[in-house]
């Protein structure tokens, strides 16, 4: 798609406000709809996006494979250490009261760390996903 | 008014769903997914059901047609024709739709105070803003009160990315082993694909 330039110009002057709109619908979550979920795949398909428009190969120097691989796990592990540490302040498993001193606040804090980490690791997810297919149209 | 919208919505969603069965091109098949996605989520509008119709908007009608495409870049466009008669399909279809109608005759009316579901730990929830202090239900449902639901659908999307890269994503020490193997072998460049071959097969079938 090197030729197509209007392509290349409206999918430049997109990915900015899709990136943040999915970053939006990430912290907003709690007010009106979307999450985490919803935000990964937002971000990725802002960079699904990306790869179609200017190439596989940009988009792999953007985000390699390795730094995908780590965030795929670190999305998820982000979310099981909130239970960890819940759990060492006293509660049980996943009880977001514990986190802080005013149990409306630990709820807060843990339900935007959670879905920082369902985000993290969806996106990396999908991405991984649309790599592994058209990487190998490439090979 | 709502009444109306909802026969609409439902009949292009069946009229989408039979134009599918019915193609032969694999590419409009995969587009026209998108469209009964995207046809499902403005229902899910309707109902007032957001979240969900956000999510099937964003996976449904987005990644999903896009990845897709990518995998039928990998393959034909174009389906064969199938062998065997579609009679008997057609009549396990028609049998097992029947028998979920039947099932939701029982049901309570939609959006019935009454139902059972209502009774239970919904009302809990719906008050839950003295205890999260956050306006959307749903989501302090999904991460607070079903915390472990979610952190195992997190986990259910990790392994299908897992599953994704072990199939389909080829290691560079993998490659670099195959070179050194060749290499060392020094076998004809006729082999080498056909040592390739099974594995690619297995991989492509197991996704297709």
């Amino acid at each position: 798609m090197k030729r197509h330039s209007v392509l290349r110009v409206v999918a430049k002057l997109f990915l900015p406000y899709i990136l943040l709109f999915a970053l939006y619908v990430q912290f907003h979550g709690d007010f009106g709809p979307g999450g985490g979920f919803q935000a990964g795949v937002i971000f990725a398909a802002a960079f699904i996006l990306y790869a179609l428009i200017f190439g596989l190969r940009t988009a792999h120097k953007v985000a390699s494979a390795d730094l995908l691989r780590i965030l795929m796990a670190a999305g998820l592990l982000l979310y099981a250490s909130v239970g960890i540490v819940t759990m060492l302040k006293g509660g049980a498993y996943l009880d977001y009261n514990f986190l802080r001193h005013d149990p409306v606040h630990g709820q807060h804090l843990g339900i935007l760390l959670v879905e920082l980490g369902v985000g993290v690791t969806v996106a990396a997810v999908m991405v991984t996903i649309f790599f592994g297919f058209a990487d190998r149209k490439n090979r | 008014m709502t009444f109306v919208i909802d026969i609409l919505l439902l009949a292009m969603l069946a009229a989408t769903a039979i134009t599918i069965t019915r193609l032969r091109s694999l590419f409009a098949a995969a587009m026209l997914t998108g469209v009964y996605s995207f046809l499902s989520a403005c229902w899910m509008t309707a109902l007032d059901a957001v979240d969900v119709a956000f999510t099937e908007a964003a996976v449904g009608a987005g990644i999903s047609t896009v990845i897709m495409l990518a995998a039928l870049a990998l393959t034909t466009r174009e389906e064969k024709r199938p062998k065997h008669s579609r009679i008997l399909p057609l009549f396990v279809v028609c049998a097992t739709g029947a028998v979920l109608i039947y099932g939701t005759l029982d049901m309570p009316r939609f959006g019935d105070p009454a139902a059972p579901v209502h009774q239970t730990v919904a009302p809990r929830y719906l008050q839950s803003y003295e205890e999260t202090h956050i306006p959307n239900v749903v989501t302090s449902v999904l991460a607070s009160f079903r915390g472990y639901d979610t952190l195992g659908e997190t986990a259910v999307v990790f392994t299908a990315g897992i599953g994704v890269m072990l199939l389909l994503v080829r290691s560079k020490r993998l490659k670099q082993d195959r070179k050194s193997k060749n290499n060392e072998s020094e076998e004809p460049a006729q082999d080498n694909p056909k040592k390739k071959d099974p594995k690619n097969h297995i991989a492509e079938n197991c996704i297709l």
